[in-house]
């Protein structure tokens, strides 16, 4: 390994601009003549839109349009979409109603759109958006999921009838009978997974700006997949062709899934630009992000895990109800179906699975992939009922994982996935030494000597990355190929461009990507450049999320370096006089071999160029070369995470003492990188089985919609964490790469609460697990002891 | 209209504002030093921490108007535009601590006050109790705190090595 190269904890090349604030975050910029729009939202969860005067905002200083949805209809602006299409088990297609950018006749959540201000300074378009009228009819609301298909539920859109999207299922219904009759036990779990708020640091914001001289547009936007946003923007709202729009994604603070989605407010600063012929810049204030970004998770489940006589598991039946929230977004219908109930195999050899999903429409805000997007909730699932399966057999938790482990690879689940490579059982005992579990008895008894209960929880979890083979997910309903792309440039003195279509927001893309470049070349990391984010440099690419930057983003990398290195050999033999069949690169040396003959990568990235060594027929000049990699498989990191929880009694007061998280993403590029992902993945599941929950009241009112209210963990609610890795390569890609992205917010949940139930010794407890629940959880546990 | 006078990153400013400007919009806006953030509008999550008479401040949560005559420091003004990073800076990027980099900014000014206020030896309870004001989604705060240990005894290093650019 170079110092440089695959495996070496390189520092990051982006941390120079953001150390010395020198970043550019799209509210950093500024364009010529800008103006600024506000919108205008609606104050109820559900209301029927009478009226809207705009006169007097209209007249407000610097003002110079107040636009809404009617001039939106009027312009044959078009709706938003849901680009992953889902059959219900009916055969029928899913129930996707309209979603305008600006609401139509009727508000559907708090924070609903009704009318944007666009004047010359922020504090103007703020000082107008008071000033128009909205007429509403409030009509009655539903936010709860479990109450969206009732009788007499309020009807939020007429495309779905008993506001519910899709009724789907995936597994095998009558095996799973069969296997539950013959069971000797049957663990039953009501889950609720808790609704979560993304709040990526950076507040989502665009610029959209018209171009008349040449009816073009240009968006600067805080996006995870730029030309995804620009394919459906042009092809589906149908502002402009696909060619007239540029959308750049410059830096980029935070996504975790919820800056993946095309939101309203791009699409109307865009058309609002052309609309006041000057650039129309929008910034999210947090409150705007509480109300409007799409949310995560939200489930309600009802799920049964049958045990056989040898405690081996025999089947599982999931039913969840999911809510979509008011509109379904971007990719809402696919987190709910085909990234949850295809992974709830877990670790386990489980011959029969039956799961059912309805999907449902709410008053709230829409509901999107958040940080590991069903994954999460489908190890939830699995890990709290082989951890109560355990408890209630009376059988050691770990000895129960371990005796149902897949053990051969490559596996077929019955839940669509072939897990092709893993070794769950050297992870979960490498975690089991670093956790220290022969100590855990005496430190509890130490603790218990405090008058606190100390607990143990585990996550043995898995996670399908890569995402994904184009033609198993198009089999699937979604609507786009999942492939990557890459181009690299090599310059006439040696230096490398790298143009992917991944994008990073965090994930040190500019020093990972450079990394492979660097090794496979043998040319210093400095001359390597990554350039993402600019749909006129890219050509296209689908974006960074679901951990795939890796595994498929960087093995399109591979694939288009294969190129560049065949067609520097061929320059190279004709320099050397040489076949090219015997030229070598190493260590950024072209040599031919059994000679002493040689040449620097410079000399032969030149003569590329000057073309002097060559004529046209032979060879054409330049060096740059392109690749798309699609996948073969999903990969499958997998891993265990360790909890040790210590609580205290009178007030219901948890605290983390410990976590060990052992992860196999296969090959690892940058292990510092990594870690950190794992850090902050962790850091998000323990805030959603803690503190963190987005709370609707009963007319759809958000309540708990700021910073001050909705409970983001900060640095004393965590602990220092213990990472480590085993290493199975991936077989279904060039550099065994799983991806690393999400599996702390997979697993930490489930071991969050097996930890603080094993130390309560009550399983009733729901997240997000806060002081008062726990304390609650104790008194009734006491109660019910006595 | 106000009338604001200022030094911000040792050098000195005017200018006549709306009075509801608040410090950092005057700093992003007008002065266009956009390595101060905004990331929340409830002074929760510490993105806009600058140093005012050289002390940390949440730049959301005042008014331009209200530090008139104040000495300002920025991010951009922590190291010399041609001269070698802040220690804490450096340590921030030694120890992986910032992903997205847009809480990054106030962290390290807050970072700064701290070691300020509490010296250089800074035990981990404390890193963690101090960082109350500063949210940050990405790092799950690991590395940060790390950073923030190695940087506060850097800077009892680097404060032997004699002047600086700023602190």
């Amino acid at each position: 390994m170079s110092a440089t190269g695959i495996g070496a904890s390189v520092r990051r090349k982006e941390d120079q601009r953001f150390i010395t604030g020198r970043g550019h975050f799209t509210a950093d910029l500024h364009r010529p003549g800008e103006t600024y729009a506000f919108f205008v939202r609606s104050p109820h969860a559900h209301a029927r839109i009478k009226k809207i005067d705009t006169k007097a905002a209209a007249a407000m200083p610097g003002v110079l349009a107040v636009l809404t949805g009617a001039e939106l209809a009027a312009d044959k602006i078009g709706s938003l979409i849901c680009g992953w299409l889902i059959h219900s088990k009916d055969g029928s297609p899913m129930k996707m109603a309209p979603h305008p950018a600006l609401a139509s006749g009727k508000a559907c959540h708090v924070g609903d759109p009704v009318a944007v201000v666009v004047a010359e300074s922020l504090s103007q378009a703020r000082d107008a958006a008071e000033k128009v009228k909205c007429d509403f009819e409030v009509l009655p609301a539903v936010a709860d999921p479990a109450k969206a298909q009732a009788k007499g539920a309020p009807q939020i859109h007429e495309a779905a009838p008993g506001n519910t999207i899709y009724q789907w299922h995936l597994g095998d219904p009558k095996a799973v009978e069969a296997a539950f009759k013959l069971a000797k036990h049957v663990t039953r779990l009501d889950i609720v997974n808790n609704r979560l708020v993304p709040n990526a640091m950076e507040p989502r914001a665009a610029i959209g700006e018209y171009d008349a001289g040449n009816d073009s547009f240009t968006l600067w936007n805080t996006t995870q997949n730029p030309h995804v946003a620009r394919l459906v923007i042009s092809a589906f709202v149908g502002l402009t062709p696909e060619h007239k729009l540029r959308v750049i994604a410059p830096d980029v603070g935070g996504g975790f899934g919820s800056k993946i989605f095309i939101y309203p407010e791009e699409v109307v600063a865009l058309w609002a630009s052309k609309r006041v012929g000057r650039p129309v810049k929008w910034i999210a204030d947090r409150s705007e992000a509480f109300l409007c970004d799409a949310h995560g998770r939200d489930h309600v489940t009802r799920a049964e895990m049958a045990f056989g006589a040898d405690g081996k598991i025999a089947a599982l039946k999931v039913k969840t109800i999911a809510n979509l929230g008011a509109y379904m977004s971007t990719f809402s219908s696919s987190v709910p179906t085909y990234l949850y109930a295809t992974l709830l195999s877990g670790q386990y050899q489980i011959p029969a699975i039956y799961c059912e999903v309805d999907a449902v429409y709410t008053n709230t805000a829409p509901v999107d992939a958040y940080r590991g997007a069903g994954r999460p909730e489908a190890t939830f699932v699995v890990e709290r009922l082989i951890e109560v399966g355990a408890r209630e057999l009376g059988i050691d938790p770990v000895a129960l994982r371990a005796a149902n482990f897949i053990k051969s690879f490559p596996h077929q689940t019955p839940v669509i996935m072939n897990y092709d490579a893993g070794d769950y059982a050297a992870s979960l005992k490498k975690a089991l030494q670093i956790a220290d579990i022969k100590g855990f008895e005496a430190r509890k008894r130490k603790s218990a000597h405090h008058g606190r209960l100390r607990g143990l929880g585990f996550s043995t979890y898995i996670e399908a990355c890569g995402i994904a083979p184009s033609q198993a997910v198009g089999s699937l309903g979604c609507g786009v190929g999942l492939w990557e792309s890459a181009e690299v440039r090599v310059n006439p003195t040696g230096s490398v461009e790298v143009l992917t279509g991944c994008h990073a927001h965090g994930q040190g893309h500019e020093t990972t990507f450079a990394q492979v470049v660097a090794e496979r070349l043998g040319i210093p990391i400095a001359n390597v450049s990554i350039v993402h984010g600019d749909t006129d440099k890219v050509q296209f690419g689908m974006g960074t999320y679901g951990s795939r930057s890796g595994a498929v983003g960087i093995s399109a990398l591979v694939k288009a370096l294969d190129k560049v290195e065949a067609k520097a050999k061929k320059v190279a033999a004709q320099m050397l006089e040489a076949s090219e069949r015997d030229i070598e690169l190493k260590d950024g040396k072209f040599t031919v071999a059994g000679t002493d003959k040689s040449l620097a990568w410079g000399e032969v990235t030149l003569n590329a160029y000057v073309a002097h060594k060559f004529s046209g027929q032979e060879l054409e000049p330049g060096l740059k070369e392109g690749a798309f990699y699609d996948p073969v498989n999903f990969t499958f990191p997998a891993g265990c995470h360790v909890c040790e929880v210590e609580v205290d009694p009178e007030t219901g007061a948890s605290e983390i003492v410990a976590w060990t998280a052992v992860d196999d993403f296969g090959t690892v590029v940058n292990p510092m990188i990594v870690e950190g992902q794992v850090h902050g993945g962790v850091a998000q599941g323990v805030g959603q089985a803690l503190l963190e929950g987005a709370v609707y009241d009963q007319a759809g009112q958000l309540l708990n919609g700021s910073l001050m209210d909705y409970c983001m963990p900060r640095a004393d609610n965590l602990p220092s964490f213990k990472v480590a890795t085993v290493v199975t390569p991936s077989p279904s890609n060039p550099l065994g790469i799983k991806g690393c992205g999400e599996a702390g917010a997979i697993a930490a949940p489930a071991a969050v609460i097996n930890a603080l139930t094993n130390a309560i010794g009550s399983e009733a407890l729901a997240m997000p697990a806060t002081s008062q629940s726990v304390w609650s959880a104790l008194q009734k546990a006491h109660r019910a002891a006595a | 209209m106000a009338a604001v006078a200022m030094t911000v990153n040792g050098k000195a400013v005017t200018g006549d504002i709306d009075p509801r400007t608040l410090l950092v919009q005057y700093l992003r806006e007008d002065l266009r030093l956009t390595g101060t953030h905004v990331g929340c509008d409830t002074s929760q999550c510490g993105a806009c921490v600058v140093h005012v008479n050289g002390k940390a401040v949440k730049s959301c949560t005042v008014f331009a108007w209200q530090i008139d005559g104040a000495e300002v420091m920025t991010i951009e003004g922590l190291a010399a535009p041609d001269g070698p990073l802040h220690p804490m800076q450096e340590a921030f990027r030694e120890h992986h601590g910032l992903q997205c980099g847009y809480c990054t900014p106030g962290m390290i000014m807050t970072a700064v006050d701290m070691v300020n206020r509490k010296g250089h030896d800074l035990d981990e309870t404390t890193i963690r109790h101090e960082l109350e004001g500063n949210l940050c989604r990405c790092t799950g705060y690991h590395n940060i705190v790390k950073a923030i240990a190695a940087g506060a005894r850097a800077m009892a290093h680097d404060q032997g090595k004699g002047k600086r650019a700023a602190e």
